[in-house]
């Protein structure tokens, strides 16, 4: 292959990555907006949603339905979360809440495999993950049909959140709340029920990045690690933004799969685990709030 | 008054309690007294990243146990075990190790942790405790020679053995070690000591035999491989041996490989590559893949069937779904088990039939364990071992492979005879590294000669 092809075919190939990377940091940047809570759980709820799909449709559900009770299933998830683990935090200092998503990752962890089962499953999307002929044909590039069809996915994703978060009363609501709690609850923002609508919705989310890596790698536990991808395009993007998940998905995918291409055989493999961080870091002197991320100036 | 009279309510229902407590406990005791025990520590992992391996393994091993116990036990002593929950987290494996160790004044004499992390963290206090560390199919390869880790069993097949094996089977696909120079394999592997452990057998076979050796580490936990495939994809190697552990790299690997259009009957995964958990959830993508068994899978086994018969007709069955009866780490589970129970019947044939063993005496029914064709038909397990033997000097024992085919739907073995490997090279590669260890730890080796 000749070396522009190569570079061209590992860079496609990392921002397809990032996408998916980007998808898991969209539900830790949701519960941020609306509560300032790092959702340590967020991993917990890919593999959950994931394992229950699978769960439901090994029960004899077909492919739709299975997902509509999934969907249901994350919702009263997200709902419970609000009610018994947030709302009794309500005020408390975030190292508190932060701590609370922490014992719900094992909880949720737990749950999923004593109502599941420990056992790796196939989850079958009906979208190949091969090489799509054409582009093979016409360029000499692999690029995966799966990939591609999750980046659609994403991109969908985030422009049905643009919209519901910037053109409804809820979105309102939920800017609101996530500029500053008392303010919102002293104007009549119901606060519980939009940290509920919130969890509700990083569930589904949850569910479709769970289904996308699950069709990818096998629906099995190794999914709440997924979360650890998400932490530096989080840092990257800014912990508030959509659409910097999204541009920080892409540049630590590419950048990523990139160093591991080029890098990893002069060092001895294995930079993706580490690559990224260090590349949060460097923003993180530049950047501190990340790209799109909210300056945040405080009077001392 | 009223405090006076309700603790002393509280005192006499304390009383009557514990007297009934013991009254109801008393039986049993003397039951366990009339039938003596043999007690079992089992580290295993049910939750977590590699439950599906945990779950099989550690399943096959209770199953084996308990149908020992149904079929009269060994010469009537009863083996009976306790469970802990490691996660295959070092730091709880220890834990575990420490609880395990005692129960009331039973002691653990075999701790079998199914990790290499957990097995080299405990490596050094096996001596101290006289407790057996077996390692079926794992750990650390130079283990083999019990001369310096007498406490230690690498049983059948070391990873040494098995790099070695792999490539004698890939010569002979090649038609001959004259046809390897030249060719190029690749060893994809979980960057983590358990990957690095073949590599000093790969590097020697690389230099010896002339092909290149490509070294791809994947990071932990392996869902992540694009990169490294299009490093393969640019190399194109003849062979990518897989040295993988977990669904997550394992099933990862066979898709990233379909995605650059590899072909999987080009790809040799070692036998923590190759279980049903391992390939089921890559679908097609796994179609033609290869991969060796140090135990093959399958129900044809006469002890499988009696097993199934006995504890799942009973009901009585570990595995929570029991159509993984005969998967690959169900029955290395029941093997590994089997191996615990013919070191207590060996102890016992010598030092006391009917009686409780201890670790020196069960080490000494390990290093006596010889499997013969005529055993192995006693103990119904036929095929599904080769022909072995431990002895003082040797912990490993057989250092064979079958080669396996995943055909879409099940395992399919493709050797019939057991592939070995170099023994002569591994051994003198396990003596060069234990004299090296040993003269780093002051240790003194064991004269095996004396001990017979």
């Amino acid at each position: 292959m000749a070396s522009v092809q190569v570079f061209l075919e590992v860079l496609i190939v990392g921002l397809l990555s990032g996408v998916m990377y980007s998808l898991v940091a969209l539900g830790f940047v949701l519960i941020y907006k609306a509560s300032s809570v790092f959702n340590f759980a967020q991993g917990a709820m890919v593999f959950f949603a994931a394992l229950t799909f699978v769960g439901f449709i090994e029960l004899g559900a077909p492919f739709w339905l299975s997902l509509a009770l999934t969907v249901g299933t994350m919702i009263l998830l997200g709902m419970a979360t609000e009610k018994f683990v947030l709302r009794p935090l309500v005020n408390q200092h975030e190292i508190t809440l932060l701590m609370a998503t922490i014992g719900l990752t094992f909880v949720i962890e737990g749950l999923a495999q004593l109502v599941w089962g420990v056992d790796v499953r196939r989850i079958d999307l009906g979208i190949k993950d091969v090489p799509i002929d054409w582009v093979a044909d016409n360029t000499g590039m692999l690029i995966s049909q799966l990939d591609l069809f999750a980046a659609l996915i994403a991109g969908t994703l985030v422009a049905v959140l643009a919209v519901l978060f910037s053109r409804t009363k809820v979105g309102r609501a939920l800017r609101a709340v996530a500029d500053d709690h008392a303010a919102a609850l002293s104007v009549g923002i119901p606060l519980q029920r939009i940290w509920g609508i919130v969890w509700a919705v990083a569930g589904v989310v949850a569910l479709v990045a769970g289904m996308l890596w699950g069709a990818r790698s096998g629906v099995q536990f190794a999914l709440v690690f997924v979360a650890l991808k998400a932490l530096p395009v989080l840092i990257i993007g800014g912990f508030t933004s959509i659409p910097g998940v999204i541009v920080a998905g892409l540049i630590v995918g590419a950048a990523e799969k990139l160093a591991e291409f080029y890098v990893g055989p002069m060092v001895g493999g294995g930079t993706e685990t580490w690559f990224p961080y260090v590349l949060a870091i460097l923003f993180l002197l530049v950047r501190p709030e990340g790209l799109f991320g909210e300056k945040i100036i405080r009077r001392v | 008054m009223f405090a006076s009279k309700a603790f002393k309510r509280v005192i006499a229902g304390l009383v009557v309690g514990s007297a009934l407590v013991a009254g109801t406990s008393l039986p049993r005791e003397a039951a366990a007294q009339a039938k003596p025990e043999q007690y079992f520590g089992i580290p295993s992992f049910r939750v977590g990243p590699f439950a599906a391996a945990g779950t099989g393994f550690f399943g096959g091993i209770i199953d084996y146990l308990n149908y020992v116990n149904a079929t009269g036990g060994v010469n009537g002593v009863q083996m009976v075990f306790q469970e802990c929950e490691t996660e295959y987290v070092p730091a709880r494996g220890i834990e575990c190790y420490q609880r395990l160790l005692k129960r009331g004044n039973q002691q653990m004499h075999i701790f079998e942790p199914l990790s290499t992390p957990i097995a080299y963290g405990v490596l050094n206090r096996v001596d101290d405790d006289r407790v057996i560390l077996t390692q079926f199919g794992y750990g650390r390869s130079d283990a083999a020679d019990g001369r310096v880790f007498p406490w230690v069993f690498a049983t059948m097949t070391s990873y040494w053995s098995g790099a070695s094996a792999m490539i004698n089977w890939i010569a002979s696909r090649e038609g001959g070690f004259g046809n390897l120079k030249g060719k190029t394999i690749t060893h994809l592997y979980l960057d983590n000591a358990y990957g690095r452990e073949p590599l000093p057998v790969f590097r020697a076979l690389s230099k010896k035999f002339g092909f290149t050796l490509q070294e791809i580490p994947v990071a932990v936990p392996g869902i992540e491989q694009q990169s490294q495939w299009l490093q393969i994809r640019q190399s194109k190697p003849d062979w990518v041996i897989l040295w993988g552990f977990g669904a997550g790299m394992n099933s990862t690997a066979l898709t990233s490989a379909a995605r650059i259009n590899f072909p999987r009957d080009r790809m040799l995964g070692i036998w923590w590559a190759g279980s049903e958990e391992d390939v089921i959830p890559a679908g097609d993508a796994a179609k033609g893949y290869f991969a060796v068994a140090n135990v093959p899978p399958g129900r044809q086994y006469r002890l499988i069937q009696e097993i199934e018969k006995t504890i799942y007709g009973a009901g009585r069955g570990n595995l929570q779904d029991p159509k993984r009866i005969g998967t690959i780490h169900w029955n290395r589970g029941v093997v590994a088990g089997m191996f615990w129970v013919e070191a207590v019947r060996n102890a016992q044939n010598r030092f006391g039939k009917g009686q409780v063993m201890t670790g020196d005496q069960i080490r000494w029914g390990f290093e006596n364990i010889n499997l013969t064709p005529a055993r192995m038909k006693e103990l119904g397990i036929e095929g599904m071992m080769p022909v072995m033997r431990l002895t003082c000097e040797d912990h490993e024992g057989a250092g064979v492979i079958k080669v396996i085919q995943w055909d879409g739907t099940r395992w399919v073995t493709v050797t019939p005879d057991w592939v070995s490997s170099d023994r002569k090279m591994i051994r003198t590669m396990v003596e060069e590294s234990t004299a090296r260890y040993a003269a780093e730890q002051k240790i003194t080796l064991r004269d095996c000669a004396k001990e017979k």
